[in-house]
Formats: structure tokens, sequence, C-alpha cells
């Protein structure tokens, strides 16, 4: 990510400086740092705390997680959970893991693809029906799959696609794509057409203008498209939920929703696959952290 | 909302003089003069093709499916067996415990978003100030965004288990429950699904939050400067100064919010999935369970439809509001 973090800075100065500026000029009292410390950390542990729960219980044994009288930290710590946990009875974790990443990645992908090009456009040119495309993608960008479900699982049965990951990497990407056009367009709208102009007398075309010169400049609205999508993929539910019945095909979000009501339920194993999923994405997010003040919203907080 | 009328000063924009900074839309089309419609969508069509064919045929073309199922007796197995007029609608309504899980949807959206709305203010007020570690406690707070819904469900729930969950024996620790192995709390409607309320709360918290710091720092400083000039303590200046500031901000934190709570499956699919009956469904709960433990698709096709124009209507009060298309 070395790449990205100076395209970040050229991009967003205001608020970069905004803050350095608070820092330096600010004489704030020491009580009054200490206080906001304070209430921050307050904030950090009661933010961190189901995570830190979630990561204990994982190095624990059934017996111990089970235990009528349970300690709040483990007593031993049992790193041999993160290996045995692939073989447990209740889902085969293994595939579900596979799928989880099938489906986010070729989903991701696909809103990439589609979504770079009708931001590019819908941002440089105007063309009749511009603005109802663009009011589709506003108004879709509201609908998620759990609203329609009963709608999509007619529909990919009639297509004989129920059951598939095919089915859920397109319902993945449609769902996302909206929002990936919608920032990407923010973007390419904020880079000077004078600089494309430019490009084009020298005799690039098109195409090359949008790779060599525009490209390099949306990146990091680029980066923030893949994030978002990545990880609502990776999370999605209620779609996954109806349109995978095969154990084999479901993601980790709906394999997981099996252990809840067993008779006893290996909760140590859910941990270590739940702290296993969620750190990559949570890593993805904290890359986009900067963007995701002012960036998200993407103009219409103003 | 008239967008075709919108459309057609945008398409003669930069003659009638309406000033569009920083947004480069109109480009060799100017030079040249206009051009006939139909060429330029054929120019458009390579670019936003891929993405018309995806919206229409993955997000709306489901929407018409589900209309229609909505209207059709679908048997067990899948197979239509012809048109019921409104018949699914009236099983719908007819149900007795309709009316409780629509008024509980209702709860469930209003004090979910009110709650995070009001937290996520104070919240977003801490992390704007200066302080050492504050990148910290920012990237913290992201977690349980980027975190699985699911996930951060779930150790919730195993944390509320009498005898062995951890949040249990805290509250038997501190005093606040009397039996010494903790208290069903996920064993009770009413109890899970306030649980399941704090959850949903928790898991909107960094959204939220993040939209209104991005509001704050649209609050000029020098506005701030002369609040307190003006002599305006730290409440009144952010009364008076700060709250109007934040307006947009919060009509997008808020209506976004009410769409997601509203759609939410997994908090409550896991918190309250395993209890008998109907006391702690909602709407959205209530189309999964006609879909998967009835199988009855027309019926849930129906609820859904009715979900839909909840949805529709919130939208159309966004863009009412919040006038996305104003930037474009």
């Amino acid at each position: 990510m070395a790449v990205t973090a100076p395209a970040f800075e050229t991009i967003a100065p205001p608020a970069a400086s905004a803050r350095k500026r608070r820092y330096t000029e600010d004489q704030v009292p020491l009580g009054k740092v200490l206080v906001r410390m304070l209430a921050g950390f307050i904030v950090l542990a009661i933010f961190v705390l189901p995570y830190v729960i979630m990561f204990f219980g994982s190095v624990k044994t059934k017996a111990q997680i089970r235990s009528v009288d349970p300690t709040y930290l483990p007593t031993e710590w049992h790193w041999e959970n993160y290996i045995n946990m692939w073989s447990t009875p209740e889902t085969p974790l293994p595939q579900n893991l596979i799928s989880t990443i099938v489906i986010s990645v070729f989903a991701t992908l696909i809103v990439l693809l589609v979504a770079m090009p009708a931001a590019y456009y819908t941002a440089r040119f105007k063309f009749p029906f511009r603005m109802v495309f663009l009011f589709l993608v506003i108004v879709t960008q509201m609908l998620q799959p759990a609203v329609l479900t009963s709608g999509l699982f007619r529909q990919f049965l009639a297509f004989d696609m129920i059951d598939t990951w095919a089915a859920m990497i397109f319902i993945n990407a449609a769902f996302n794509l909206s929002f990936a056009v919608w920032i990407m367009h923010s973007f390419f709208a904020g880079i000077p057409k004078e600089v494309d102009e430019a490009a084009q007398i020298d005799g690039a075309g098109r195409l090359r203008v949008l790779f060599t010169i525009s490209l390099p400049l949306v990146w990091p609205g680029i980066v923030t498209a893949i994030v978002f999508t990545f990880v609502a993929c990776w999370n999605e539910f209620a779609a996954s939920l109806v349109i995978l019945s095969t154990a084999g095909n479901q993601p980790l979000s709906v394999a997981l929703t099996k252990f809840v009501g067993q008779y006893e339920t290996s909760w140590q194993y859910v941990f270590g696959v739940s702290i296993v999923a969620i750190v990559p994405v949570v890593i993805l997010f904290m890359i986009i952290e900067k963007r995701l003040v002012g960036g998200l919203t993407a103009g219409s907080v103003k | 909302m008239s967008t075709t009328s919108d459309a057609s000063p945008i398409q003669a924009g930069a003659a009638d003089g309406r000033p569009r900074p920083g947004r480069g839309t109109p480009t060799k089309g100017d030079a040249a003069g206009p051009r006939p419609r139909g060429r330029d969508l054929l120019h458009a069509l390579p670019w936003i093709g891929p993405a018309l064919i995806l919206i229409f045929g993955v997000v709306l073309f489901p929407a018409v499916v589900m209309f229609y199922n909505s209207t059709r007796d679908i048997s067990q197995s899948g197979v239509d067996k012809g048109s019921v007029g409104l018949d699914n609608y009236i099983e719908v309504f007819n149900f007795p415990y309709f009316w409780p899980i629509f008024g509980r949807t209702i709860v469930w959206v209003v004090v979910v978003v009110a709650a995070t709305v009001i937290i996520s203010l104070g919240l977003a007020q801490i992390l704007n100030k200066a302080f050492p570690g504050r990148r910290i406690v920012r990237l913290a707070v992201i977690i349980p965004w980027a975190a699985s819904v699911v996930m951060t469900t779930m150790v919730v729930y195993y944390g509320l288990e009498p005898y062995f969950g951890i949040i249990n024996k805290f509250l038997v620790d501190i005093g606040l429950v009397d039996t010494p192995e903790g208290y069903g709390w996920t064993r009770n409607p009413a109890t899970a699904f306030a649980w399941s309320i704090v959850v949903a709360i928790f898991v909107s918290l960094p959204f939220t939050t993040y939209t209104i710091l991005a509001g704050l720092q649209t609050v000029p400083g020098e506005v701030l400067e002369a609040a307190k000039m003006d002599g305006a303590g730290p409440i009144r200046t952010y009364w008076g100064v700060v709250l109007p500031q934040l307006r947009s901000a919060l009509a997008v934190a808020v209506l976004i919010n009410i769409i997601n709570v509203f759609n939410s499956l997994p908090i409550l699919k896991v918190m309250t999935g395993s209890i008998p009956g109907y006391d702690a469904d909602t709407i959205m709960t209530m189309i999964f369970k006609y879909i998967q433990n009835q199988h009855k698709v027309d019926v849930a096709s129906a609820l859904s439809v009715v979900a839909f124009v909840i949805v529709i209507v919130i939208v159309a009060v966004y863009v009412r509001v919040v006038k996305p298309m104003k930037e474009v």
C-alpha cells in the first residue's frame, strides 16, 4: 500500500493540514488532554471488547469455554484450536472459507471492471439520460439483497443457478456496483478535464487517457471502492442464506450460524474462525481510514 | 422525481451559463456544437452498458419477479399453480402476529437509529478533539464496521448464555443479576430482542460516527472563534453553531441507518432465531421465516413487497431531503 499513501495526501490535503494545525496551535491544558485521553481509552475499550472476548474464547478448550464457573482470561492458551477447528463436524469450514474468498474476489473484480468505465464516462461526458442513469445508481444503492431475496431466489431458480457461487457473485456484484460507481464518479469528476484534454491533444486515445492519466489520479477512490465492495461481499448474509443451500457452498457468515442452538456449541472454534475472518477485513478498512472521513458520502455531506 | 426535466438543462448547461465549477462534464460536445442524441447514447453504451445489465438484471428484475410472485400460488416445492390475486397479501395481513411484528419493526428502527445517532454525536465530539493516541481510538471504532455482523452478534450471544456466558458472569460479579448461573437472556423473546437492539446500535456506531466526523470538518474554525468571542459557552456553541452545520451529515446518517436497520437480518436471526413463536420478529426476519421455515415463497414475496414499498418511501424521502443529484 506504499503507493497509495502519497496519493491520499495529494487528493485530500485540506483535512490533513487542518488536523495538523489543530495539534500545534491549540494550547490545550494538560488536564483537558488527560480527560480526553481517558474518554478515548474508554471508547477504545468498548469497541475492542467483543473481539477481545472472541480472541480469548478462541484459545480456550471446550471444557473451559463451557465451564459453569467461567474465567475472563484463558488459563491455558490452546493455539492448536486454530488447526483443529477446520475439521469440526458442524460444517465444512475449509470449504466455507474458500467459498467466501471465491465469491468476494470475483464479485469485487466484476464491480471494478463494470463500475470504473461507467464512473469515468458519466463524470467526463454528457449523454442522453445521463441523469437518469445516475439517479438509478443512487436508488439502487439504497436497495439491499435482504428485501429482494424472495425475488432473487425465484429468479436464480428459473435460471437453474440456485446454490451456485455464480449466483452469489452476480448478486454481490450487482448490489455493490452502485456504491462503487458513485465513489469513483466523484473522484473522476474531481480531476480537471484539462488534464485529459492535454493528453488527447497529444494524440492519446480515450482508453489510453483513462489508463495512463486518469487512473493513477483516482487510485485512492478505486482502492476505497474495492475495499468497500470486498468487505461487503465478505460479510454478506441474507441472500447467501437463501440462495446457497449446500453446506460446502456457503460462506462463513452463513455457516457459522449453524453453531447457534446446538446442544453443545464448540464456541472456541466459532471464535477461532471468526478471528481468522475478521482480521483481514479490519486491516483493509484501516488502510482506507482516512477516506472514511469525507470520501465515503462522496459529496452528499457538504 | 423529475429526472428527465433535470437532464435537459444540463444538456445545454454551459450555454445557459449554469456554473458547474470543477465538474468537467461538457468536453468535446461543446466544441463540436450540438450532436445527435442517439449517437451520444451509442457512444455511452459500451461504458455504461455492463453496469445497466447488472442493475436491471440482478436488482430491478428480481423486484419485478417478486411483485409477480406475490400474486401467484407457489407450492412448497416451487411449482407455480396460477394466480391468486391478492390472497397472499390477505394472508400476510391476517396473520395474527402481523401487527405486533409491524409495531416491533418500528420500535426496532426508531430505537436503534435514535440511540445510534445520539451516541455517535458524542463519539464524534471525542474523536474530533486532539489528544495523543486519537488515531488508535479512531481505528478501534472501525472494527465493528468491518467485522461480520453475524460474528459480532455470536460473541454477544455466547456471552449471554446462562452458566458459562462471560457477560452473564460479569453481570453476576457486579451484582446486577442475583442468580449465580446468570439469566437466560436469549431464551426469552423480550430480553433477546432488547439485546439485539444493543448489538444493532453497536454495529451502526462506526458508520454514523464517521459520517458526523466528516460533517464536523466542514464547521469553519472562524465561526467557532467568533462564537467564543461573543461569549458563548461550549454547550451553546454546540447547539447554536455546530449542530446546524451538521444538518446534512445527520440527514445522510439517519436515512442510511434507517435503511440498514430496517433491512437487518443477521442480528435477530442469531439472537432470537432459536426462540419458538413470533414474539421477537421484525418484518425482515418474518420474510425469511416464510421462505425458510414454511417454504411459502409466494407469501414471502407479498411481505417483501410491503417491505420494498417501505424502503422506496424512505429512499424517496432521502432523495428529497438530501438532494444527492445536486452534486452530480
